[in-house]
């Protein structure tokens, strides 16, 4: 019995995260969103190299084929600092799909790319949690035709990973589709409305009459989401601190009033469960299958409460500062905000959750 | 990560088990404390024998003495919980190891067997009616006359004294120190002359806990554990053990499974009260937070394993699994609605009144072992450095 992480883990840890805080400031965040990029290339390539990309793909497809344990890590350094670049989509739901149920060629084209950052994948399947403002995608003859809403990192993709309405998946090429960039709360990631007009698709052919890759691909997307907020609300607790040990009113810090010592404990308290909760949903995607989906449902529902308590009490310790652009807390708030509702807000996850556990 | 447990280990969970299924019929019921009748007692001295109760403590001192391991402990607690089966004790879990790690090798002799063995039952006389949270302001007087300490003073929310046989009691006998470097920590027998006892009705209707009152009580000067003035110091040690076992995230786990069950059993208008989406969402909300703080749990245990600090993970588990415990057992109530404020012996009262009790006892541990604004103040200062309150020269008003 050991819950931790190995030391492997904790140089993957540390390495990304070491690139991550040197290369991706907020300044850096801030300058990238403001020219409207959701995907720098700088970085992107660096995290390729680094491993980041190819995660999940094995060896001998360019990857350096680890685990979801490794993969949330990552997540949770992307969240931890906004970084604006492509990674739940394109380098992990993508991957699981195509190893799951691509064919060799399928493979064999797309994963090694990529691996080393040279395409991204977005992912549109959002219409098989709760549809909103679509009747869905419809197959035919090799064809799709309907509307894709909020497809993840779909601005900057090159291809599209789709479902159909009988949750059959097909890659289909950007250019063969018209996309409509959709503005968030969140500018450091890209979400995209995507129009299929008896555009030509390719078909995953194990994804025929067979759920398991589309469920396989939200548990997993799910699991990063929740580990991205793990990050960026534990951005939000270290900065809270920091402020309350320095900023002083009344001839004091503002750490030493119990109101502010105490916001600053509660949202310790509650956070660092998250942390285990993440790993152990990402460690049951592989290890413990049975829980697979019940543990991803968890981790997304819990780690959306509990981010969204962290953001908004990290941004009061702040006083008006909190609210203000100049000092950015609130790229953090957002993204929280959007990891929160993408994939199944806590309510729609919960429910799944019932049925994952034959209450309902 | 590797949540499976070596060889070694499965055969062991299957030795407890296999232990469990051959003995279980002689065991006392599973709830409920005291050592009164012998099938306690005899239950006990049973579980010593094969090592499933004061595992780690020595031979000579009365129990297995096996060697300290913290997976061994934690498979014969999961294993006695899923059976439903009462669990030895090693003692009482507060004294006896402070008096194995700080007491005088007389002291280990006289106190650790019997305790162990259910013979001597204890309570705890650390609070006072002016000194709760400021416990060291206590203000409970010994002095030395010839060969005692003579206390006099009063403690209150004493639990169990009317039931104990001996206290572990901190008592100032310098006055003129510091208020933390003052206090003595003196063990003694509850028949000691000079003591009265008062039970106090707590919320529930239950006696619990106590006031205890003492007058030129004599206690031996060679019953003090640790030296004059190291009180507080002693006294953090049993603290330490007392927030640790509050909390408990396998308790927790176990009282979600029966809430669900309550909820596929129980019905409003014909229907399951898990039907009813509202509660249901409510349930499902619980059951994350619940296994937040069971992983949270194999993580501190895995940093025990491999004896490193836990830190944070392990500061926030009193505050936050005794908040978990009494939001399910206000979930438990709330989804019974008219049949949840059903009490005593009230015909139609659903499981004996258990949620009832809980739902007023866990309030009550919200409360004592360091109420929830001192764990908010320990976490906020010993884990995430942030700076104490300023103190006041004089006291204020
Ligand atoms: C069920 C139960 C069993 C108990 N059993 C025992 C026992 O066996 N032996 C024993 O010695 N004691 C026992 N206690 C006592 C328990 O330890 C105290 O009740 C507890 O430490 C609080 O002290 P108090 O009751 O004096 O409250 P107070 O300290 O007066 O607290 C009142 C309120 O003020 C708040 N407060 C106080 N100081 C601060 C501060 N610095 N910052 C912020 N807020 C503050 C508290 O959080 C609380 O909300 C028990 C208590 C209960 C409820």
């Amino acid at each position: 019995m050991d819950f931790a992480l190995t030391e492997e883990q904790l140089m993957l840890q540390e390495s990304i995260g070491g690139y991550l805080r040197s290369s991706c400031p907020l300044d850096a965040v801030r300058k990238a969103t403001e020219a409207g990029t959701t995907h720098v290339p700088e970085i992107a390539t660096e995290l390729a190299q680094l491993g980041a990309c190819g995660i999940l793909i094995p060896e001998e497809l360019g990857g350096v084929g680890m685990g979801f344990l490794e993969a949330a890590l990552i997540s949770e350094a992307l969240g931890s600092v906004i970084a604006p670049v492509a990674f739940v989509a394109s380098s992990v739901m993508a991957p699981i799909a195509l190893l799951g149920a691509g064919s060799q060629d399928q493979k064999e084209t797309w994963l090694p790319r990529v691996a080393n950052g040279e395409v991204i994948i977005g992912v549109g399947i959002s219409e098989h949690i709760g549809r909103r403002e679509t009747d869905g995608i419809f197959a035919d003859d090799n064809t799709l035709t309907g509307k894709a809403m909020f497809v993840l990192d779909g601005m900057d993709a090159d291809t599209l990973l789709v479902a159909d309405n009988d949750a059959q998946l097909y890659l289909v090429q950007a250019s063969d589709v018209t996309r409509n960039k959709l503005k968030t709360i969140d500018r450091t990631r890209s979400v995209a409305e995507i129009i299929f007009d008896q555009s030509s698709a390719e078909i995953l052919p194990g994804s025929v009459n067979n759920r398991k890759h589309l469920n396989d691909m939200v548990n997993a997307g799910r699991v990063m989401l929740a580990a991205d907020t793990l990050g960026a609300a534990g951005t939000m607790l270290d900065l809270a601190i920091e402020y309350a040990k320095e900023r002083r009113q009344f001839n004091r810090v503002i750490g030493s009033f119990q109101a502010v010592k105490h916001m600053c404990s509660e949202m310790a308290a509650d956070l660092e469960p998250c942390r285990s909760l993440v790993w152990y949903a990402a460690h049951a995607i592989r290890a413990i299958p049975d829980e697979a989906t019940l543990m991803a449902c968890h981790a997304k529902a819990h780690l959306a409460e509990t981010g969204r308590f962290v953001a908004r009490k990290a941004t009061e310790v702040h006083g008006g500062m909190g609210f203000t652009d100049l000092l950015g807390l609130h790229y953090w708030f957002k993204r929280i905000g959007f990891d929160r509702q993408l994939l199944g807000a806590p309510e729609v996850v919960r429910e799944e959750a019932a049925s994952a556990q034959g209450w309902i | 990560m590797d949540l499976a447990y070596s060889p070694e280990y499965e055969q062991y969970r299957m030795e407890v088990r296999q232990f469990l299924d051959t003995n279980k019929d002689q065991s006392p019921p599973p709830y409920g404390r005291g050592n009164g009748d012998g099938k306690a007692r005899d239950w006990q001295k049973l579980l010593i024998e094969n090592g499933y109760a004061a595992r780690t403590i020595p031979k000579e001192y009365g129990g297995f003495g096996g060697e300290p391991d913290i997976l061994k402990s934690h498979i014969i607690a999961e294993e006695f919980a899923s059976a439903g089966v009462r669990p030895g004790h090693s003692g009482d879990n507060r004294l006896v190891p402070t008096v194995l790690e700080l007491g005088t090798e007389d002291q280990k002799q006289w106190l650790v067997p019997p305790t162990v063995r259910g013979d001597m039952i204890w309570c705890q006389g650390y609070s006072e009616p002016g000194s709760g949270s400021d416990l060291a302001s206590l203000s409970t007087r010994a002095i030395v006359d010839g060969d005692d300490f003579v206390i006099n003073g009063q403690k209150i929310w004493t639990s169990g004294a009317q039931h104990a046989d001996m206290i572990f009691c901190l008592v100032r006998t310098e006055p003129d120190a510091p208020k933390h470097q003052g206090i003595s920590y003196l063990v003694f027998s509850m028949d000691t002359p000079g003591i009265e006892v008062r039970p106090l009705l707590t919320m529930t209707g239950e006696a619990t806990f106590n006031e205890v009152f003492f007058t030129d009580v004599r206690v031996p000067k060679h019953q003090i554990i640790g030296n004059r003035g190291e009180g507080w110091f002693v006294a953090n040690n049993t603290l330490k053990h007392e927030r640790e076992g509050l909390g408990d995230p396998n308790q927790a786990e176990n009282r979600f499974r029966e809430i669900v069950d309550l909820m596929q059993r129980e019905t409003m208008d014909s229907n399951r009260l898990i039907d009813n989406p509202t509660y249901r969402d409510r349930l499902l909300s619980l059951q994350g937070r619940m296994l937040a703080m069971k992983f949270n749990g194999m993580r501190v245990l895995t940093s025990q394993i491999k004896k490193e600090e836990p830190g944070l993970p392990r500061w926030i588990i009193k505050l936050q699994g005794c908040e978990l415990n009494h939001q399910m057992a206000a979930m438990a109530i709330d989804s019974m609605g008219e049949l949840g404020i059903l009490y005593d012996d009230s015909p139609y009262l659903r499981d004996h009144g258990r949620w009832q009790q809980r739902y007023m006892m866990d309030l009550g541990l919200i409360i004592g072992g360091g109420t929830a604004q001192i764990q908010k103040n320990m976490i906020g200062e010993r884990a995430l450095g942030l700076p104490k309150e300023p103190k006041f020269e004089k006291p204020l008003n």
